[in-house]
């Protein structure tokens, strides 16, 4: 297990200098100059440059990754040009909306697939079972941001129950903030779960094909039990592959409900840096997403043996 | 069904509390499409800037009014000498900036030694161009020599980049914006909101407001549903394919304004065949300026034959000088030897004027012979490819700068486009200070821009507010980015 552990840490390691130097070079190479972008159509090109001096703009580009990666490494990730702040400050910010939105709409999609692949896969091809895949494959056909506003005119234009969108901020109060956070959840929550439920319902029945369910319920285990203790648990691998996936969505992948919501998310931090050729804070954000996505891949590996016993003994 | 009651019972009670808090109402909330980058008005070109802080937190020697007009603002009067040099300014006396320390003249002399310093980055480092010296008469009064006489200067000082910032919170304006206003800078939830609430000791006319939230909401879609659940209480700047959902609900306002934007269809003047003067207006011809308002403008904007917002005092009506003319464009293209028409590149930057204006301007010149390949670009590559290395054929773009017909006798501006005679118009423009004098070089310059066909001159893009029927005060027009808000009140 140290040895497997040992093995992947090195590899994650060696794909985020790799993820570096390719998510540097690429935006560098992007059209655009950052100083020309503040300063507008009527600044001169003198003006322009000295601006490009002062954001060191001007540097060898080997000196710029170098610093630039060597801040990384000291967990500095850099000031960005147009908000003069330290990326760091941003993201704890942006993450302040994004993690706990990306949390709930995970928990929420979770709770709703999981029941309805279950309820699903024990009444394959009953009435049930087809309602509810019809149910599924609504889910993710219908666009989320369709579903957004419509969310937003139903319990926000006509009921009032909670705001428009828009984010208070945690020191409003922790229920204020939950209210701003749960229209947009539920709009994420829904693809994500419809394609879960999906997931968990063929996993299901492949598993519980498997001669050992057939020897399970031969020896007069009770169908409930043979689901819930020797299927499910079974089924859960390409269920937490999946998971691991939503949640690195989730966490950055979400720009268009961002919008929808007008919520000061990861999502529209990057976005925006990027329209205004932010460099650093692209750079630093996609870096630190790439960090993500490696850890809760870890992870997800990880689970599989916490779920799976036999992994725990093959190296 | 008693859910379905509860819920009522809850939506009436959401109103009823909303009703009553309206009554002697201070605060409101607006909404802005883009989160300006900083709050530094004297260190970036972005709008978004100004309209959070122009008037509100920021004030200038002089100020734009809401239909263009100088007006007097911490310069409570002033002289000049009659040789047109010499500008002395009579300052307010008891103002005080929003950290407690005084204003005065020395911070006038601080303020625009500082804009047009050698280091600089102030992004209309042009308007202080004219200005040689500036000296401290006495606390309340300062002097300003020019260079030459420059009959724009007190429109110039009136300008969001040349407002009042005091030595000791000038570097610190991008967080932290310490200004003369009636509003100061309270907090600001980086992509989400800025709040502004009511300074201290404000010397100039009272406010209504206590407090003004501008909150971010990039998307069109979200704006009609943020108005109708009462969020957001007024966006000044609307999309305009937006409006139908709300014109006709009685508790909003929807109002019409003009801006300092010319639409035009941008030509590089020195790529052939452009360079012909036919090829040129040819195009000129081939536009229906009516089908392209409506088509991307939801048929608000107005129609402009130059460069001149038809709201500016100095405009002159050009709209005449190319009709809608098929065969006339043809014949024009035959003489340039054309006949079979041409191809061509249109890039497109983001806005939806552009992108919705390109479609139909690149159908409109197919009809003559021209056959265009859009291009979409980010606004980024834009200033990038197009503006800064000329690298195009035809682009769309809104000038927004007010007053900015001299872009045209800039050296190495975009437009390619080179004319000594118009070049000796804006120079004498710039060192004349008679108004009846001003008008006439300002229609001639007009005038050459038509006949040369330099660009392809659209309409003015129209400024479209929405806010809560109540709601008084704000501007109609932006002549200059602006959210002002000194005379914005609730009626009740």
């Amino acid at each position: 297990m140290t040895a497997y552990l040992l093995k992947r840490l090195a590899i994650s390691v060696v794909t985020l200098a790799l993820a570096s130097m390719v998510v540097f070079a690429v935006l560098e190479i992007l059209p655009g100059d950052p100083a020309r972008l503040m300063l507008g159509m009527n600044a001169s090109a003198d003006q322009v440059e000295l601006l490009r001096n002062q954001m060191g703009l001007n540097a060898p580009l080997v000196w710029r990754y170098l610093h630039w990666a060597g801040g990384l490494l000291n967990l500095d990730l850099g000031r960005s040009y147009t908000y003069s702040v330290p990326v760091i400050d941003l993201v704890r910010e942006r993450l302040a909306v994004s993690l706990p939105l990306a949390l709930i709409a995970l928990a929420l999609s979770t709770i709703i697939a999981i029941p309805i692949g279950l309820f699903s896969a024990s009444r394959r091809g009953r009435a049930g079972d087809t309602i509810a895949m019809g149910a599924a494959q609504l889910g993710v056909a219908v666009p989320n941001f369709w579903f957004a506003l419509m969310l937003i005119y139903v319990f926000a234009v006509w009921l009032r129950l909670v705001p428009a969108g828009g984010f208070s901020g945690w020191g409003a109060g922790v229920w204020q903030a939950l209210k701003s956070l749960l229209l947009p959840a539920v709009a994420l929550a829904l693809p994500q779960a419809a394609i879960l439920a999906r997931v968990t319902r063929s996993a299901l029945i492949e598993v519980l094909n498997e001669d050992y369910i057939r020897t399970a319920r031969a020896k007069g285990l009770p169908y409930r039990t043979v689901l819930w203790r020797h299927a499910l648990r079974n089924a859960m691998i390409p269920v937490l592959t999946i998971l691991g996936l939503q949640f690195a969505f989730l966490l950055a992948g979400t720009i268009i409900i961002e919008n929808v919501f007008y919520l000061p998310g990861l999502g529209r931090l990057v976005f925006q840096a990027i329209t205004q050729r932010d460099l650093i804070v692209v750079e630093s954000v996609v870096m630190l997403l790439v960090a993500a996505v490696i850890a809760v891949n870890l992870i997800v590996d990880l689970s599989y043996a916490v779920v799976d016993p036999r992994l725990r003994s093959r190296q | 069904m008693k859910f379905w009651r509860t819920l009522l019972a809850a939506a009436v009670l959401a109103f009823a509390s909303a009703a009553s808090a309206s009554a002697a109402r201070t605060d409101l909330v607006i909404g802005i499409p883009l989160e300006p980058p900083h709050l530094d008005p004297t260190a970036g070109a972005a709008a978004a800037i100004r309209e959070v802080t122009y008037a509100n937190v920021f004030q200038g020697l002089t100020r734009i009014g809401p239909n263009g007009e100088v007006l007097p603002d911490l310069a409570e009067s002033w002289t000049i000498s009659d040789d047109g040099k010499v500008y002395t300014f009579k300052l307010h006396t008891g103002v005080k900036f929003h950290d407690g320390t005084d204003f005065s003249a020395e911070d006038v002399k601080f303020s625009l030694d500082r804009a047009r310093a050698e280091n600089s980055i102030n992004a209309q480092k042009q308007l202080f161009a004219a200005i040689d010296k500036v000296e401290v008469v006495d606390p309340a009064t300062v002097k300003v020599t020019l260079a030459h006489p420059q009959g724009s200067f007190l429109y110039n000082m009136g300008w969001g980049d040349a407002v009042m910032v005091s030595p000791k919170s000038a570097d610190t304006n991008k967080e932290k914006p310490i200004g003369t206003g009636p509003f100061k800078f309270d907090s600001w939830a980086k992509g989400s909101s800025i709040t502004l609430v009511k300074a201290d000791h404000y010397w100039g006319a009272p406010v209504f407001l206590e407090k003004v939230e501008f909150r971010v909401v990039p998307d069109a879609a979200a704006a009609v549903p943020a108005l109708l659940s009462g969020d957001i209480q007024a966006f000044p700047f609307f999309d305009p394919d937006s409006v139908a959902q709300i014109k006709d609900d009685p508790r909003f306002k929807v109002v019409v304004g003009a801006t300092e934007g010319e639409t035009i269809l941008s030509i590089n003047n020195k790529k052939p065949p452009f360079d012909k003067l036919q090829v040129r207006q040819a195009i000129s011809y081939a536009l229906d300026r009516k089908a392209i308002i409506d088509g991307a403008s939801a048929g608000l904007g107005l129609p402009i034959g130059s460069h001149m917002s038809p709201a500016n005092k100095y405009y002159v009506d050009l709209t005449g000088r190319y009709p809608h003319d098929v065969a006339k464009a043809k014949e024009l293209l035959k003489e340039a030897g054309l006949e079979n028409g041409f191809k061509a590149t249109l890039k497109l930057p983001p806005t939806s004027y552009a992108r919705l204006g390109g479609e139909i301007i690149a159908s409109q010149l197919r009809d003559v012979g021209i056959n265009l390949e859009i291009i979409p670009v980010e606004w980024a590559q834009w200033l990038d490819q197009v503006f800064t290395k000329k690298d195009y054929d035809l682009t769309i773009v809104s000038h927004t700068e007010p007053n900015d017909i001299d872009i045209y006798a800039r050296k190495d501006y975009y437009f390619n486009y080179d004319n000594p005679a118009f070049n000796k118009v804006i120079a004498d423009l710039e060192l004349t200070s008679d108004e009846a004098k001003r008008k006439e070089l300002y229609a001639q310059a007009q005038k050459i821009l038509a006949d040369d066909a330099v660009v392809g001159f659209l309409y003015e893009l129209p400024k479209v507010g929405v806010w809560d029927a109540k709601l008084q005060g704000l501007w109609e027009n932006a002549p200059i980015p602006a959210n002002d808000l000194t005379k914005v009140k609730w009626s009740d």
